[in-house]
Order: structure tokens, then sequence, then C-alpha cells
């Protein structure tokens, strides 16, 4: 058995009187690359929120690496656990090894100075994520796809045993989104970080994710392997949409096929002969 | 990263120097840079006029001068970071109108410019901070707006209250009351400089002790905490301290305005963002403005002179502009 970096019991949460979460338990094993999906208002970025200990879990317990979150200090959290924002460009231009460095910033002494070996850390960060040639340029200069790989060499920079991604591949072209998810699975294969990553994006789920988490209205709907989770029944009755899903020409994963309105008269006919 | 710190303080430090020496040697009863060195080197006669007004009149009001430069820069700069507001200076929570109105009730009392109305004006100005502090407590301190909010109706509220004061007032005191909130200088004294930069000295190595923090600040909150900031310790000790050295400041000197605002923005654009180097560039940059800026208060003006607060509006806001568009 995998030892569980995060462990989730009876989890629920409100925002004042209106519940987000319901009664979760689930947990991601040490170096496993964990997706969790669902419709908007599902409260995926609500327990993301939760396990990265921006929000306070009051109902149920979340434990990370067997010590429950709340006795960790934000310091030692933030030796943990490492958190890539859906895109959090700074208002202010620091250049992009300023931006990875302060992903030291739970490593360092009380004034906050970097010493050599930091920037050498910094520095294998950003040769890792493949963005050493943008060192000194200005963080508010770059592209979406370049800005994102910047702060995941942050995460790494931070030296943690998990990072959590919010939809990173939100706003990113075709090309960037396949890098960034490529560089994940890197991360865990040659690193062996634990990835824990919200995402809308179904078929990128089930060509990246050892598991899927499934939300629904705060509840969950299922978990387990790609294959297991991503079938037209289960997305149907998640999504209520009119989708396709059948094997990916490219691998041992389900392919999810969104169908418009027009073509909707084909749907009986290939669903009656292909799929399942 | 540290040999860019020193290179900076080096250079402002020796910035500062300077001015101050312009300060002393510059005025109105006659220049003396030949009379500052011969003074340090203990080379004066002692019964010169020139002499006194320099180490007398002058030094006080010089040193007053560079302390409320570096407090007002330090502290605009804090609570731009802090609330995320470009436009947030250091009165931006109402410590400005809550001194005036204890230094306006000291004025009317008749007490005596010090310590009388720099104790009401720093009682005022503590009162309002420990206003703001309830008004935010709770989950509140978090939300950035909320805050803001508080301290422009509290200012508001203040200065309803101040026009208040000052239409019920006719005699000459109505001149002390305006030349306060204007921002004056000349009253200084080495005595209350002193006792000054003991409360000041503090403040800035605590605020640069959390420089590095406010950098992660600007990342936003919540990821300021994924990388172990405790967001709401950190809040409550940058806006008491600050609150506090401005307060502390702004009780000796009245309400000089601008310099907290700008001074960060103008060091911002020249030196990058980053608060460990732009804390000690602010203490040392926003004295060395403030200086010369008395000066030119002081030395252009061909009778009597104006108030400061008219030099520093005057320079920098061309300055900024000039500088702002070269950026771009």
């Amino acid at each position: 058995m995998m030892k569980k970096s995060v462990d989730i019991t009876n989890l629920s949460f409100a925002y004042r009187n209106n519940p987000v979460l319901n009664n979760l338990s689930f947990s991601v094993s040490e170096g496993e690359f964990f997706i969790i999906i669902g419709p908007n208002g599902s409260g995926k970025t609500t327990l993301m929120k939760l396990i990265s200990g921006i929000l306070k879990t009051k109902m149920g317990e979340l434990k990370v690496f067997n010590q429950p979150l709340k006795e960790y200090t934000r310091k030692e959290l933030a030796k943990i656990i490492a958190l890539v924002p859906q895109m959090a460009a700074p208002d202010f231009p620091f250049t992009v090894t300023e931006l990875v460095l302060m992903g030291r910033s739970p490593h360092l002494n009380v004034l906050g100075l970097e010493q050599e070996k930091d920037l050498e850390i910094a520095q294998n960060a950003m040769a890792f994520t493949e963005v050493e040639h943008l060192a000194h340029r200005k963080i508010d200069q770059l592209s979406g796809g370049e800005c994102q790989r910047v702060f995941i060499a942050r995460a790494i920079c931070q030296e943690p045993k998990i990072i959590l991604l919010d939809e990173p591949t939100a706003s990113l072209d075709l090309a960037h989104q396949v890098k960034v998810m490529d560089l994940m699975e890197k991360l865990k294969n040659e690193m062996g970080f634990t990835i824990i990553m919200v995402s809308h994006d179904v078929n990128l789920a089930a060509m990246y994710s050892d598991r899927i988490l499934m939300l629904k209205a705060g509840e969950i709907v299922n978990i387990g392997k790609p294959d297991k989770i991503l079938t037209l029944q289960i997305l149907k009755e998640t999504y209520g949409c009119r989708l396709l899903v059948d094997e990916s020409p490219v691998g041992r994963f389900p392919r999810i096929t969104l169908v418009p309105e027009k073509h909707q008269y084909k749907l009986g006919k290939i669903e009656s002969t292909k799929i399942e | 990263m540290i040999k860019r710190l020193l290179l900076v303080s080096f250079l402002l430090l020796s910035l500062l120097i300077l001015s101050i020496f312009l300060g002393l040697s510059m005025g109105s009863s006659g220049n003396g840079a030949n009379a500052v060195f011969k003074s340090l080197f203990g080379m004066y006669e002692a019964d010169s006029m020139l002499h006194t007004i320099i180490w007398r009149i002058r030094l006080p009001r010089v040193l007053l001068a560079a302390l409320v430069g570096a407090t007002l820069s330090l502290g605009g700069l804090v609570f731009q970071a802090l609330l995320k507001n470009p436009l947030a200076e250091p009165y931006i929570l109402g410590i400005s109108g809550g001194s005036a109105i204890g230094a306006i009730i000291g004025i009317l009392a008749g007490l005596s410019r010090f310590p009388g109305v720099t104790f009401t004006a720093f009682l005022g100005s503590i009162a309002t901070l420990l206003l703001i502090l309830v008004m935010s407590t709770g989950q509140s301190i978090l939300k950035k707006d909320s805050l803001l909010l508080s301290g422009v109706m509290v200012n508001a509220f203040c200065s309803a209250i101040i026009m208040f004061l000052i239409s019920m007032t006719q005699d000459s005191r109505l001149h002390n009351i305006i030349f306060w909130l204007m921002g004056d200088l000349s009253t200084a004294d080495l005595k209350q400089v002193g006792i000054l930069s003991l409360t000041l000295f503090p403040c800035f190595l605590i605020l640069f002790r959390y420089s590095h923090t406010m950098n992660l600040l600007l990342m936003g909150n919540e990821m300021a905490q994924t990388m172990g900031v405790n967001i709401k310790k950190v809040t409550t000790i940058l806006l008491v301290t600050t609150s506090f050295m401005v307060s502390s400041t702004v009780s000796h000197c009245g309400l000089l305005g601008f310099v907290g605002l700008v001074m960060p923005h103008l060091l911002r654009i020249i030196l990058g963002p980053d608060h460990r180097i732009l804390v000690p560039a602010c203490i040392l940059g926003g004295g060395a403005y403030m200086v010369v800026c008395d000066l030119l208060s002081r030395v252009l003006p061909q009778h009597g002179e104006m108030p400061a607060g008219v030099i520093t509006a005057m320079i920098g806001a061309p300055l900024f502009i000039y500088l702002l568009k070269r950026s771009k």
C-alpha cells in the first residue's frame, strides 16, 4: 500500500449557510497524479482551497502526511504543499527569476534574503520548466503559457511534496496545454511529486491522471481510474449534455466528444452501433 | 540581491547626507558651506551668529525633514502593498483626520506647540487607529477594500469635524491651524527630533524585517498564504507599526501631503518592485527628497517661507508623470 499524502474523512464545508461540500471521504497516494473534475459550482475550487490551507477545515478531518492540516504552521505547510494558481500575473513587474525565487520564502531566514543555494534551486526549477531563457524578462511581459510555466517553476522551487494546480490549462492554447500537462507528468515520474489538479478538461484528465475524482453539487459522484469514471453514463448524469465516449486512438483511455445540437440526430445512430 | 541592496542603500545614503549638508549650509540668513565645514571640524568662532543658526535652527529642522520624509514614504509603500492599491498613502486609514482634530483641539486650548499640540495630535491619531482596528476585527481585516473604505469614511467624518472647528475659530489661532494642516517643519528643536527618532527607528527595523513578506503579499493573499505567510498576523503588525510611525511623525510636523503617495511610486519605477530594496530606499530617498523640498521652501521665497508641502507636490507631480511616461 502506497503512503497517503492527503487523507480526507467526512469533510464538509459551508460558506455561512451555503453548504458547498458534503461529507467527502477519499485519499490521495504519494506520487499520484490526481485530477478533480466536475461541473461549475460543484465545489472543486473550495476543495482545493481546503487542501492548500487557505480555507480552514471546520467539519471533518483533513490529514496531510498523517498529520491533521491544522496542526501545521503556515511555514511548515508551505514546505509540503505548493499552489499553482489559475492565472495570477502580479501587478508589479518582478522579473521571472525574482518570482521563481519567491518560492524559496518558507526556507529563508528571518530577513528573507536568498543565498547562492536558493538561486541554484531556482535555476534548476527554471531549467526544468524550460523558462531559463526568460530569466531576466518581466513577468507582466510574458504570454499565458510562459507565465504558467514560470509559476510551476516557482512551485518546484518551494520544494514541496505536493503540488496543487487550479485549472492550469484553462486559458492556454493547445500546444501549451499539452506542454504543461507533460511537465506535470514529468514532475511526478522524475521527482516523485504528488500532483493534485482541478480541471474542466475531461480529455486531458483522461490522458494524464492516475485517478479521477468526480464531484457534483458538493458530493463525490465517483472516484477511480479514468476509464471507470469517464463513462457515457456517469458523464451524462453529471453534466447533463450530449456527448460521445469511445477509446482514444492514441492510447488506452477514453475520448470524450461533445455533440452540438445541429448534429444530435446522429447521436442515436452512433450510440447504437459504436459505443460500449 | 544583497549586493544590490548595499549599492542602492549606499547611493541613497550619500544623497541623503549631501542633502542634509545643503540643508545646513543654505538659508535666508546666509549661505555657509564653509561655516558648516568649519563647525564640523571644530574651527568655529564661538560667538558666531551663523554657527548658532546652523546648529540650533537649521540642524533640527533638517533632521526632522529627513525623518518625516522617510516615515511618510515608507508608510505609503507599506499601505500600497498591504491594500494593493496604488492610490494608498500613509493617511489613507484616517490617521490624518484624527491627528488634525487632536491638533486643532490642542491649538484652540492654547497649548504650546511642543509638547502640548504634538501630544493631542498623537492622541487623536491613535484614537483613529484604534477605531480602524475595532472596525476591521475578525474576518474583514483580510478584505482589503473594507479596510480602505473604513479609512475613507473616517477621514470624511474627521474632515467634517475639522471644518466645523475651523468655522468656529476666528482669531489668530486660525493661522496656526491652517499652518498645521499644511505641514510645518519650522518649530523643530533637537530634543523633539531625538524623541521622534527613538520611536521611529524600531518601526523602520520591523518594517524591513517584513519587506520580503510584502513582496509575497503582492501575489495576492491566497498565494502568500501558501508560501507560508500568516496573513492575519502580518496585516496587523504592518498596520499597527506603520500607523504608529506615521502618527508620531504627523503629530510633530502636521499634514505634509504627497510625499507618501509619490515617493514609493517614484522609487518603484526606478528600482523595481522588490520591497527588500524599496524599504531602505524609501527611508533614505524619502528623507533626502523632503530635506531638499524643505530647503527650497525656505530659500525660494524672497520674504518669509512657504509650506514645504507646496514644494513636495510642485516638484513631485511633474517628475512622477515624466518617469511614468518614460517607463512605458
